[in-house]
């Protein structure tokens, strides 16, 4: 499997906040979901990634190629939609799109006016008085209307409902079936990321907690849920983060069969979401603080 | 070719897909030769992630039930009779051990398990 991206060891201290050693990577072909709190880092690892940010140290392959030295040439191939105001926002889609679209050799206006049937976007209304689906629906139109083989996505679904959501999804899905595609995206909405991702990579106050496959991750992190009574310094090692209530206790553990092999048959298990593994991480970190 | 995933079950997502093609092999209703969908198309369809649908290919042929064809796409293995009875001969087992151990834990004996055996076996024969 060839990698669409390599990040390896970026670092950027903000003095309130570092980006710490964070190394991950997508094999071509596939969508990887970045999730994390808000303020984990996310939006700063993708910034990195599109150049907007300066990294301090490490390294960023995009195609295999440095993403600073190749920039122009990675860029083209690329297509980012991000959750920033639109400095555009008097024009309407289609003064927009000419605008744009000259910047793309790549560009393919029968693409674009696929997007614009497909979504129902109106091109004689102006781009401030689109609802927030319209507006991303329309990003979404203009950066994959020229060819792209890595799409980059800073949370793409925030803001939307959920029908809007999922035709967006259903449309990731189907891009997919292009093997020569790639998507990196993020969200706090874990159930999006659960619903497409082929990797999941969960960055934690500017740290790598995991990258891996979405099933890798769900076959290993399990909720476990026993009486108080089976609780001791011991056992609670092999949680994560645990909540004792009155009636008995729920954790997550990271590592299934390990906890099979202390708790047996004497507990629940049951499966985690990728919510419940964000909740009982961020309760550890807090403990340890 | 017809596959329902259940997210409530314990069993892995790729066993669930991969037990349900099996069966159809083994009951027929797909035949030697049959082309099945691409891991792209099939992941798509059931909303799952392509490398869950590439491990249940991958385990598939390595069983012997399908072929890929590189460039072509897969296909519903040319199967050995005596191999495909071998296979249904170890899933009634496994059905029978399971039995087995629900009528112990009920003090059922063997002598009346077997008569239950007996009514349900000629039951339906007649």
């Amino acid at each position: 499997m060839s990698n669409i991206l390599e990040v390896l060891e970026i670092s950027k201290d903000y003095g309130d906040f570092r980006l710490d050693d964070v190394s991950f990577s997508l094999p071509k072909g596939y969508i990887m979901g970045l999730i994390g709190p808000n303020g984990a880092g996310k939006t700063t690892i993708i910034k990195m990634i599109m150049n907007l940010v300066m990294k301090q140290s490490g390294a960023i392959k995009i195609f295999d190629k440095d993403h600073q030295k190749f920039e122009v040439e990675i860029k083209k191939r690329i297509g980012f939609v991000y959750d920033t105001p639109n400095h555009y926002e008097h024009l309407n889609l289609k003064q927009f799109k000419n605008t744009v679209a000259p910047f793309y050799e790549n560009w393919d206006e029968s693409a674009f006016k696929d997007f614009v049937h497909r979504f129902n976007l109106p091109l004689n209304k102006k781009l401030k008085k689109f609802s927030k689906g319209m507006a991303m629906k329309s990003s979404i139109a203009i950066a994959l209307s020229h060819n792209a083989d890595f799409i980059i996505m800073d949370e793409p679904t925030s803001g939307l409902d959920p029908v809007v959501r999922r035709e967006l999804l259903d449309f990731l899905r189907e891009l997919m079936q292009d093997e020569n595609k790639s998507i990196l995206f993020s969200s706090h909405i874990t159930t999006d990321i659960e619903q497409v991702a082929d990797f999941i990579t969960y960055v934690h106050d500017g740290k790598i907690i995991f990258s891996k496959t979405k099933d890798d991750v769900f076959e290993q992190y399990t909720i476990v849920k026993g009486g108080n009574d089976l609780l001791n310094d011991e056992t609670r090692k092999s949680f994560v983060g645990i909540r004792a209530g009155e009636f008995g206790f729920e954790g997550l553990t990271k590592d299934r069969g390990f906890t099979e092999n202390i708790f047996g048959k004497n507990v629940i298990y049951d499966k985690a979401s990728l919510e419940d593994i964000m909740f009982y991480t961020n309760l550890r970190s807090k403990n340890n603080r | 070719m017809k596959i329902i995933i259940s997210n409530a079950s314990s069993e892995p997502i790729y066993q669930q897909i991969g037990q349900q093609i099996k069966a159809q092999i083994i009951s027929g209703d797909l035949k030697e030769g049959d082309g099945l969908p691409s891991i792209r198309k099939l992941a798509k369809e059931l909303h799952i992630s392509v490398i869950t649908t590439k491990r249940t290919y991958e385990e598939l042929e390595k069983e012997g039930f399908i072929d890929v064809v590189g460039g072509k796409g897969t296909f519903v293995a040319i199967q050995n009779k005596e191999l495909l009875r071998e296979k249904k001969m170890k899933s009634i087992e496994d059905m029978m051990a399971e039995t087995v151990t629900e009528a112990q834990k009920l003090g059922i004996t063997f002598e009346e398990l077997q008569e239950m055996l007996g009514i349900l076996y000629n039951d339906n024969n007649e």
